[in-house]
C-alpha cells in the first residue's frame, strides 16, 4: 500500500500486534477478503429486497463508476491530510470554484468542456498554493482546531461568493456528442465512463508521483518524519505548500471530469466534501490507493442503501459505515498502524 | 528562611510566561457580578429598542446561549465538538412533537428535550471516548452523528419528514405556552433569562470542583488519569450538560420563530454558528460566547438590512443571498489568524499582562 504517512492516531485497542515480514500483505488480503465478504453480503440482501437482478446490477455499476469519481476528489484531500495534518473542510468549495471555471469557460469560448482541465487544473494549482501560503500560513504550525476553522471559514466564503455572483440557479455543463452504452443490460453513460478512467489514470500518476520520483520521496519523508526530513535537506515548507496544491488540483481536475454528470450550484460541494471525507477516512489517511478503494465502496453503499432504503437516505448508509470505520478502525479499512 | 522565598510570591516574569491553567477561586465572584451587571443593564432593553431591534436582540440571545452549550464541551472541557446541530435540533424536535402532537407545555417540553440531549450526547460521548477518537477524528465523528440525526428525521414520519412541526397558534398570550404578540418583550425576558441561567451554571460549573477537573483532564489527559481523575466519568458529565443548555436554545428557537425543520435545526450550519460565535468571543472563556452572539448577531442584522437596501456601488447585490455569510466567514479567518484566542481571550491576556 502508498501510505505516505500513517499518522499517529492512538490505536483503539490496547493489544499491539507484532508485524512480522510478509505479515502486511497478509492482513491486508484479509481485510480486502473481510470487506468483500461484506460487499458480497450487502449485494445479496439488496437482490432480495429489490427482487431484480438488474436493478441491483445497475446499482454495482453506477455505484462503481460514481466511486472512481469520490475516490479522485478524496485522493486530493487525502494528501493534505497525511502530510500537512490539515483537515481541509474548504476542499467541497474548491471544487465547487473549478466547476463554475469549467462552466465560465465553456459559456464564454465554447470550447470542449474537458479541454478545461487545462485551465481549472492550473487555476486551482494557483489557488491551493495562494491558500496555503496566504491563510495557512505556510506551514502545519498552527493548532488544528485553528486550522480547521481557517479552512471552514475560506469554504463559506467561497461558497457564498460563488452564490452572491452567479446566484442559486443550477446550472449545467453539457458533453457534447456525449452517449450511453449498454453493460450487460446496466446503462452507462460516456460522461461517467470517461470520468471513471480519469480518475484511474490520475490517480495512478499520483501513485507513480510518490513512489517513483525525487519530489514523492520529499513528500513521504516530510510526511513520516517532518524534523528527519528537514535535517536532511528538505525544504519543508515548500514541500507542504506544494503538497497543498497538488491535492487542491486533483480536485480542479475532478470537479471538470464531474461537472457533466451533475449541476452545478455553489453548494454542491458541501455533500462531495462530506463523502470524501468518508472516503479519506475509509481509505486510511494519506493514503492514495485507499481513497481510490474507499472511493469505490462508497459509491458501492451510497447506490445499495438507496435500494435498502429508499432516494432520500443514500448518505445515511455512507455515515454509518463512517461512523463503524472511524470507531472500530480509525487508520482505516487500508492503512497501517504508526 | 528558604521556605518563605519558596512559598512566595513568584516574579511577574514567571506569571507572564506561564498562563495559568487552573483559575484561584476569586474570580468566580467577579464573573458573577459581571454577569448580575449585564443582566440588569439588558432587562430594559426591549423597552427601549425598537421592534426591529428587539427581535435582533432575541436572536442573539438564542445565539449566545448555543455558543455557550458549545464552550462548556469545546473551551472548558477541549473536545472540539462539530455536531451541535444535533442537540439543538434534539432539543427543538422534543418540545416541539410534544407540543404540537400530545399538547405538552413548551417548559417541560423544553427539559425533555434537555434530558434527551444530554442522554443521547453521553452514549455518543461514550462511545467515541471508548474508542478514543481525538482532535480531528472526534470533530468529523459528531459531525457525522448531526448529519446523520438530519437525514433520519428528514425520513421518518412522527418527526414530520422534510416538513417538521409548526408551532399551532392560540389565541392571546400565555407564559405557559411561550406564545405572546409578536413583538412583545416577554420575548426578549424568557430568552434574557435562559441565556443568564446557562451562563451562571457555566461559571459555576468551570469553577466549580468539577470543572477543575476536566479543565485539568483538558490540559493534560495522561496526567490527570496517572492521579487517579476519573477521566471518562468528568468527560461524560461535560458533554452532558453541553448538550442540555444547547437543547434550550433549540427550544427557544422553535417556540420563537413557531416552526421548524430538519435542516433549521440539525443542518451544519447551526454547528457552525455555534463554533463561529465561541471563536470570535474567546474559546474557553466565560464571557467569549456571548461577545461573539452579540458581534455576528448585530453584523449579520447589518448585512441583511445591507441587502435589502444596498447603497449604489452594491447594487448587484440586489436581492443576492449570501453576503451575510461571507461577512462573517471573513471575520472568522481574520480572527483566527490575527486574534487565535478571541476577542475576550485576547484582551483577558493583554490585561494580565
Amino acid at each position: 500500500m502508498s501510505d505516505i504517512g500513517t499518522k499517529a492516531q492512538s490505536p483503539p485497542t490496547p493489544a499491539v500486534r507484532r508485524r512480522l515480514p510478509g505479515g502486511a500483505t497478509a492482513s491486508v488480503l484479509k481485510r480486502a477478503a473481510v470487506t468483500g465478504g461484506l460487499v458480497a453480503a450487502a449485494i445479496a440482501v439488496a437482490l432480495i429486497k429489490s427482487g431484480s437482478g438488474l436493478v441491483v446490477w445497475q446499482s454495482v455499476v453506477t455505484g462503481l463508476l460514481m466511486g472512481g469519481l469520490y475516490g479522485l476528489i478524496a485522493m486530493g484531500l487525502t494528501l493534505i491530510f497525511g502530510v500537512l495534518d490539515i483537515v481541509n473542510f474548504a476542499h467541497g468549495a474548491l471544487l465547487a470554484i473549478a466547476m463554475f471555471i469549467a462552466f465560465g469557460v465553456v459559456q464564454g469560448t465554447g470550447l470542449h468542456p474537458y479541454l478545461t482541465l487545462l485551465v481549472a487544473v492550473p487555476a486551482l494549482f494557483l489557488i491551493g498554493a495562494a491558500v496555503h501560503r496566504g491563510l495557512l500560513g505556510g506551514t502545519g504550525g498552527a493548532s488544528l482546531e485553528n486550522q480547521l476553522l481557517i479552512t471552514l471559514g475560506l469554504s463559506l466564503l467561497l461558497e457564498n461568493g460563488l452564490l452572491m455572483f452567479f446566484g442559486a440557479e443550477p446550472k449545467n455543463v453539457a458533453l457534447p456528442g456525449d452517449f450511453q452504452f449498454s453493460l450487460f443490460g446496466a446503462v452507462v453513460p460516456g460522461a461517467r465512463l470517461y470520468a471513471f478512467l480519469g480518475a484511474v489514470l490520475i490517480g495512478a500518476a499520483l501513485y507513480w508521483m510518490l513512489r517513483r520520483t525525487r519530489f514523492g520521496t520529499a513528500i513521504r519523508a516530510v510526511a513520516a518524519n517532518r524534523p528527519g526530513a528537514e535535517l536532511v535537506g528538505v525544504n519543508v515548507r515548500r514541500v507542504h505548500t506544494l503538497t497543498f496544491a497538488i491535492g487542491t488540483a486533483c480536485a480542479g481536475a475532478a470537479a471538470v471530469l464531474a461537472a457533466p454528470l451533475v449541476t452545478v450550484t455553489p453548494t454542491l460541494g458541501e455533500q462531495f466534501n462530506i463523502t470524501a471525507f468518508v472516503v479519506v477516512v475509509l481509505g486510511g489517511m494519506g493514503n492514495v490507493a485507499g481513497a481510490l478503494a474507499g472511493g469505490l465502496l462508497i459509491g458501492l453503499v451510497e447506490q445499495l442503501t438507496t435500494i435498502y432504503m429508499g432516494g432520500q437516505s443514500s448518505l445515511l448508509g455512507v455515515f454509518a459505515v463512517f461512523l463503524v470505520v472511524l470507531f472500530l478502525r480509525p487508520q482505516g479499512l487500508f492503512g497501517r498502524r504508526a | 528562611m528558604t521556605g518563605i522565598t519558596l512559598t512566595g510570591r513568584p516574579g511577574p516574569g514567571a506569571g507572564a510566561a506561564r498562563p495559568a491553567k487552573a483559575p484561584p477561586l476569586r474570580p468566580q465572584n467577579r464573573q458573577l457580578a459581571v454577569l448580575a451587571v449585564l443582566l440588569l443593564l439588558a432587562v430594559p432593553l426591549p423597552l427601549v429598542l425598537p421592534p426591529a431591534q428587539g427581535a435582533v436582540a432575541v436572536r442573539i440571545l438564542i445565539f449566545a446561549l448555543m455558543a455557550i452549550g458549545w464552550n462548556v464541551m469545546s473551551g472548558f472541557g477541549g473536545m472540539f465538538s462539530f455536531g451541535h446541530a444535533a442537540f439543538f435540533g434534539l432539543g427543538a424536535y422534543t418540545s416541539a412533537y410534544l407540543l404540537v402532537e400530545h399538547g405538552v407545555s413548551p417548559w417541560i417540553g423544553m427539559l425533555a428535550g434537555m434530558a434527551v440531549a444530554a442522554a443521547v450526547a453521553v452514549v455518543v460521548g461514550f462511545f467515541a471516548f471508548r474508542y478514543r477518537l481525538k482532535g480531528a477524528y472526534f470533530a468529523l465523528a459528531t459531525f457525522a452523528f448531526a448529519e446523520m440525526l438530519r437525514l433520519v428525521v428528514t425520513t421518518t414520519e412522527f418527526t414530520g419528514k422534510a416538513v417538521g412541526f409548526t408551532v399551532p397558534l392560540i389565541q392571546g398570550s400565555s407564559l405557559w405556552k411561550i406564545q405572546f404578540a409578536a413583538d412583545s418583550p416577554a420575548y426578549f425576558w424568557i430568552a434574557l433569562a435562559l441565556a443568564g441561567l446557562a451562563a451562571l451554571v457555566s461559571i459555576l460549573f468551570l469553577y466549580s470542583r468539577t470543572g477543575r477537573y476536566v479543565t485539568a483532564i483538558r490540559d493534560d489527559e495522561l496526567a490527570a488519569a496517572s492521579l487517579g481523575t476519573p477521566v471518562l466519568r468528568y468527560k461524560l458529565v461535560t458533554v452532558a450538560l453541553s448538550a442540555a443548555i444547547t437543547a434550550v436554545a433549540g427550544t427557544l428557537y422553535t417556540q420563537y420563530y413557531l416552526f421548524v425543520n430538519p435542516d433549521l435545526a440539525f443542518g451544519s450550519s447551526v454547528s457552525i454558528q455555534a463554533i463561529a460565535a465561541v471563536v470570535i468571543g474567546g474559546i474557553g472563556t466565560v464571557w467569549g460566547p456571548v461577545a461573539g452572539a452579540v458581534i455576528l448577531g448585530s453584523l449579520s442584522d447589518v448585512t441583511a438590512t445591507l441587502l435589502r437596501t444596498p447603497p449604489g456601488f452594491l447594487d448587484f447585490l440586489q436581492g443576492r443571498s449570501g453576503l451575510d455569510v461571507a461577512v462573517y466567514a471573513v471575520l472568522l479567518i481574520l480572527i483566527v489568524r490575527l486574534l487565535p484566542k478571541g476577542i475576550v481571550g485576547t484582551l483577558a491576556q493583554r490585561r494580565r499582562r
